[in-house]
Formats: structure tokens, C-alpha cells, sequence
């Protein structure tokens, strides 16, 4: 992706990344294929796909929770692929992760105070139980909760208000980048605008990058500035949230787009979903992220290239 | 059919505040657990019985030494010999009289061997005069020494290995539980009998051999508990926080596998307990003169039909702390986990 210099600068970058469980045996999966993208300071980059398509691994993968098996990863053009130790937590003080489900994201047998200082204590950010305390209350008020919540238990909460103690516990850091791994997908319909809506304005005032990850793509067109679409490992395609959303390239991109359902009956009697034919990814042929528009990329041999540039006429 | 949105008014949801407040008393784990402990009865009964009877055992070392249950009057042997329990009241078969080998007719055995009439055994005497119950409480004793022990090597050897060979995985779980498997498949018999032969009977080979062997299924289910706690998603958040293992392993992993923990010593402790009584029964145990609960039920079995209670009053202790620490690892099971007890 070279013409990129107009664009803020580059917080995270993958570059070819790789991975697979169980390399080598008969039952290998290829859960990240060679996967490159860049995530600019201050953008929310979308990435969508469907259940097993590897979005949740590149998130783990980029937090070091998972050891890539080739590629590399950088994190304010610092290669973090290969970090241990000290640098390690160093790095993982300015990239955390929100989880998908606030049920099993929050152990159970700690109170809501020392979930949320976890961070704190381990990272050595606070220096009194005071401090601890009073920083504690702040990122509680910050996700919206109650002051006197500090000394209960997340089985006393609903869905969403677990969800913001996730937040904050992945905020009590300071992070500059937030991935977040299908955030809403576990809350209820009514609770999830709230969750986003909270998580908008905390990129706002704290000047957070987010990469969010999630199967809902009217929720993610909502939310980010630029999606990813992936399927089976790979990454497809690759724009503007606009871009993607409203003229997608690839035949997969369409499929999902095709499967959102509308909330009008009339309209949604009409609604025809195109099915995918998988095999076209399966064929063998090398492909490469080819940029049909400008910052439009799709994964594709050089005539698919053109005739997605010409079915767009 | 339109609907006309004044129709309706918002009602209880004034502002976020009240929402958000929550009116349950704060319980933590632990307590919920105890509120849910007590309302099994037999339970808590055991528990009581299990506090009371550990604390009158280590009160016990004071006031009954080992060698005063063990000394006995070489000359008065004939005196002293097996007397039925008496209590000094009128109480059927706690009065001192029992039917005599060969006879119809009861018997008081205090004024045929002529006891002094100051002495009264409360649980009676053994064939050689010595009193049964500071005998039984001698062994009380080491059954409880044996319980505790099996509890702690448990939680150290048990607990430490299993989440060691959990977390860790790959080629290390491996060689871990092949080890666990070669351990646990040599009988525990051939063990002591090893041990006996290496450094003498006495509790303190007992006490290895339990070591050795009784720790297995604690590794296995801590192992077990591991595998699954490991890959949840608090587990994965502190480690992207940065927490190191043994802290996430003390933090994390153990405080939520404690139900099963506890639940798996209360099984142990019963096992641990028989054990040793069936090692001291078959003469693998403790040493003669010091009694154990598995020792005087053995010694007594010749004298069965003549003699009943000096069988029946160590088993009745044995079996009672037994029954105790199984009924309380059954209640505190429901406690822990209260969906297992629901069907």
C-alpha cells in the first residue's frame, strides 16, 4: 500500500502474517494466511467475517497471546513480533483488548475493584491504596457505573455493565490502541448501542485507535472508518467503511452484505441473498491485494482485478 | 393501527442513576457459599462434630500421654483384665456386667476380679488390663494426624503439580501425566510394605506411603480444571495485562477451582483415614504398644463374640469421623457448585 503518505501515521502494521495450529500435523489450520494490513493513529478499523475466519485470532495474534508462525508486526514502527519480558509488558501497556463475552472476561471471584486495578497493580501505575482507589472510581465514572459498585462481584451485573468493567480495566492502563473482539455481539440488541456509543466517546476524548472486530456489518460500517473483510484465514478486501460497504468488490464481500437483514417487511421480502462460491479461493492461482480504487484493495489475480473494476461500471 | 407514542409513559426509569444501583447485600463468594452450607443440616453438624472432635484430640495430647495408654501392670493383669465399660449408673451394658465366656447369666466383672472400687473404666479394658478409651483416644489422634497430613500433602504436591502440568501443556503435561500414571499403578500395598521393610513400621512410613500415591487424583482433577480455566477469557485479559504465571495461577486459576479442591481433600481425608486403619489391621501400621483405631479393631476380633465392645467401640469412632468428613465434603460440594446438586 504505497500511496499512504497523505494518511496519518501508521500505529499498527502486519505485514505478511502467518499462523497456523498445528503446523506440520494432518489436521493443520491455517487460521491467519498471509494476512497484511496498516492501522492509522485514530481510526477505527472494522474487520468482518464470519465465525471462524480468523478475526479473533489476528486480534490475540497482535496482542502476543497467540506466537505468529511467520510475518511480522509492528507497533509504532517498532517490530513487536518477536518481544519477551519487560519489553513485552511494556508494549502491552499501550495495546489492550476488550473481550466478547463479559460473562467469562471477568473472573468471578473478584470484586469489581480489584478487577478494574488489575492493570494498575501489576504495571505498578499507583503508588497508595488511596491512588489505587481514587483511579479506580475514575474509570468507573468514565464507563458510566457507579461509585459504590467497587466492592461487588460481576455476577451482580447485567450484560452491559460487565461490559463497561471490561472497558475499564482495559483503559486503567492508558492504552493507546484498543482491540476489541466482537464487543457487542454478546450483549442484548438494546444494550449495544450503549456499548458503542461509550466506546465512541472514549476514542474521542482519549484519542484511542481501535481495531474492531465483528460479524454485524451494519454495526461495524457504524463504528469504523475503514473494514476488512476476511474469510477462511485470508484477508478479501480492504477500504473505506464507505467504500466496502456500499460497493464492494469481492463476490464474499457482496454475499455478507447481501445477508444483512432490513428492518422494513416490504423491503425485506425483496431482500435476495447471493450465495458464495468458495471455490474461487481455492483454485490455486496466486493472489495479491490489488488496489482497484484508491484505498480500495481486494484479493485478487490481475484479471479478476478488472473485471471487479469493470462490473462496478 | 398507528401507535401513538404519547399513549405511553415512561415509567421507573427516571434517570441512569437509580438503574444502576443494585439492592442485593454484597456477598462474596465465600459467603454465598456458607449461607448455602448452612442449610444442610447434616453438614453442619459434621462440621461441628469434625471442630469439636479435632480440638478435644489436640487438647488430648496433654492430658493422655502416649505411654500412659500404653502402660500396663504386668502383676495385675488378672484385675484388670477385660472390663466391660461402666459408667456408674444403672444403664444397661454400661454397668459393668457382661456375660462371661460360658456363662447364662450376667455378671458384674468388677467384684469377680476384684478392681479396686475407686476405678471405673468409662469404655472398658483390652485383654491386658490397659483402658480402652484412652486407647481409642490415643488413636482418635493418629487417624486425625494421618487426615491432616493426606490434606496438606494434597494441596502442596496435588495442587501445585496439576496446575503445573495444566498450564504449562505440550511435551511437559505429557511426561507429567505419564509419570502420574506409572505412579498410580503400582498398589499402594506394595508401597508400604517397601517402606516397612526401608524404615520401619510407624505412622511415619504410613504417612510417606500416603504421600507417595495420595495425591494422583488431585494432580488429575486440578490438571483437568486447569486445561479449561486456562482458556478463558479473564485468563487471557490478565496475561494481556501482562500478570506472570504464578500470579495468574494464585490469582485466577486456583481461587476458582477451590470448590473442587475442597471438595476432592474431603474425599481424600475418609480414604486416607481407612488406610491407615486397614495397614494397622494387618500389622503394616503402627507399632505395637502405640495404638491406632485399625490396631485395636484387629486385636479385638479374636475376642468378637466374648468381648463385643472392644471391636465395636473403635469402629464406632472410626466410622463416625469417616461419615463426618464425607457428609461435610458432600455439603460443602453442594455449597460450592450448586447446579451439580439440582437433579
Amino acid at each position: 500500500m504505497s500511496e499512504t503518505q497523505a494518511r496519518p501515521k501508521k500505529l499498527v502494521e502486519l505485514n505478511d502474517l502467518q499462523l497456523s495450529f498445528n503446523p506440520g500435523k494432518s489436521n493443520e489450520v491455517k487460521a491467519i494466511d498471509h494476512v497484511s494490513f496498516d492501522i492509522y493513529e485514530g481510526e477505527v478499523f472494522g474487520l468482518v467475517g464470519e465465525s471462524g475466519s480468523g478475526k479473533t485470532t489476528i486480534g490475540r495474534t497482535i496482542l502476543k497471546l497467540y506466537e505468529p508462525t511467520g510475518g511480522e508486526i509492528k507497533f509504532n514502527h517498532e517490530d513487536v513480533t518477536n518481544l519477551k519480558g519487560k519489553a513485552l509488558s511494556e508494549f502491552r501497556k499501550d495495546a489492550q483488548m476488550i473481550f466478547q463475552d463479559p460473562q467469562a472476561s471477568l473472573n468471578g471471584r473478584m470484586k469489581v475493584r480489584d478487577i478494574i486495578a488489575e492493570g494498575l497493580d501489576i504495571n505498578h501505575l499507583v503508588k497508595s491504596k488511596k491512588e489505587r482507589h481514587d483511579k479506580v472510581q475514575e474509570l468507573l465514572k468514565l464507563v458510566g457505573l457507579n461509585e459504590d459498585h467497587v466492592t461487588r462481584y460481576p455476577h451482580e451485573f447485567s450484560g452491559g455493565q460487565r461490559q463497561r468493567i471490561g472497558i475499564a480495566r482495559a483503559l486503567a492502563v492508558d492504552p493507546k490502541f484498543i482491540i476489541a473482539d466482537e464487543p457487542i455481539s454478546a450483549l442484548d440488541v438494546s444494550i449495544q448501542a450503549q456499548v458503542v456509543n461509550l466506546m465512541k466517546e472514549l476514542q474521542h476524548r482519549h484519542s484511542l485507535t481501535y481495531l474492531f472486530i465483528a460479524h454485524d456489518l451494519s454495526m461495524v460500517k457504524y463504528i469504523s472508518d475503514r473494514i476488512g473483510v476476511m474469510h477462511w484465514g485470508k484477508l478479501l478486501e480492504i477500504g473505506t467503511a464507505d467504500a466496502v460497504y456500499n460497493h464492494p468488490l469481492h463476490p464474499y464481500t457482496k454475499s455478507l452484505l447481501s445477508a444483512i437483514p432490513v428492518p422494513d417487511p416490504e423491503v425485506e421480502m425483496q431482500r435476495q441473498h447471493i450465495e458464495y462460491d468458495a471455490s474461487i479461493e481455492t483454485d490455486g492461482q496466486a493472489r495479491e491485494m490489488i488496489e482497484v480504487n484508491p484505498g480500495h484493495f481486494v484479493l485478487a489475480t490481475p484479471q479478476e482485478a478488472k473485471q471487479y473494476a469493470n462490473d462496478q461500471k | 393501527m398507528a401507535a401513538n407514542t404519547n399513549d405511553f409513559v415512561i415509567v421507573g426509569a427516571q434517570n441512569s442513576e437509580a438503574n444502576e444501583h443494585i439492592s442485593k447485600p454484597a456477598l462474596s463468594f465465600w459467603q454465598d457459599a456458607w449461607r448455602r452450607l448452612k442449610l444442610n443440616k447434616l453438614a453442619v453438624i459434621s462440621l461441628w462434630f469434625l471442630v469439636l472432635i479435632l480440638g478435644f484430640a489436640i487438647l488430648s495430647t496433654i492430658f493422655v500421654p502416649q505411654s500412659k495408654a500404653n502402660a500396663f501392670d504386668s502383676n495385675q493383669v488378672g484385675t484388670y483384665k477385660n472390663l466391660p465399660p461402666k459408667s456408674g449408673l444403672p444403664i444397661p451394658g454400661w454397668d459393668g456386667q457382661i456375660k462371661e465366656p460360658g456363662a447364662t447369666e450376667k455378671t458384674d466383672v468388677y467384684t469377680t476380679q476384684n478392681v479396686p472400687s475407686k476405678d471405673k473404666f468409662l469404655l472398658g479394658t483390652d485383654t491386658i488390663g490397659r483402658s480402652l478409651g484412652l486407647r481409642i483416644v490415643v488413636g482418635l489422634r493418629i487417624s486425625l494426624l494421618v487426615a491432616v497430613a493426606a490434606t496438606f500433602i494434597d494441596l502442596i504436591i496435588g495442587v501445585s503439580y496439576g496446575v503445573f502440568s495444566g498450564w504449562k501443556g505440550g511435551w511437559i503435561d505429557t511426561v507429567l501425566q505419564r509419570i502420574i500414571e506409572v505412579v498410580s499403578s503400582i498398589p499402594n500395598l506394595i508401597i508400604v510394605t517397601m517402606l516397612g521393610l526401608l524404615l520401619g513400621n510407624g505412622i511415619f512410613s504410613i504417612i510417606l506411603a500416603i504421600a507417595m500415591t495420595g495425591w494422583i487424583n488431585m494432580a488429575r482433577q486440578v490438571r483437568n480444571m486447569t486445561l479449561s480455566l486456562k482458556e478463558r477469557d479473564y485468563v487471557l485479559a490478565a496475561k494481556s495485562l501482562g500478570e506472570s504465571s504464578t500470579k495468574v495461577a494464585l490469582k485466577h486459576l486456583i481461587p476458582n477451582m477451590a470448590g473442587t479442591i475442597i471438595v476432592q481433600v474431603m474425599m481424600t481425608i475418609p480414604t486416607a483415614i481407612m488406610f491407615e486403619a486397614v495397614l494397622s489391621a494387618i500389622n503394616l501400621g503402627v507399632k505395637p504398644p502405640t495404638s491406632s483405631l485399625g490396631s485395636l479393631i484387629s486385636d479385638a476380633q479374636n475376642m468378637l463374640q466374648f468381648y463385643p465392645y472392644q471391636i465395636l467401640l473403635p469402629s464406632f469412632v472410626l466410622v463416625l469421623i469417616s461419615l463426618a468428613f464425607i457428609l461435610l465434603g458432600d455439603g460443602l460440594r453442594d455449597a460450592f457448585d450448586p447446579r451439580a446438586s439440582e437433579d
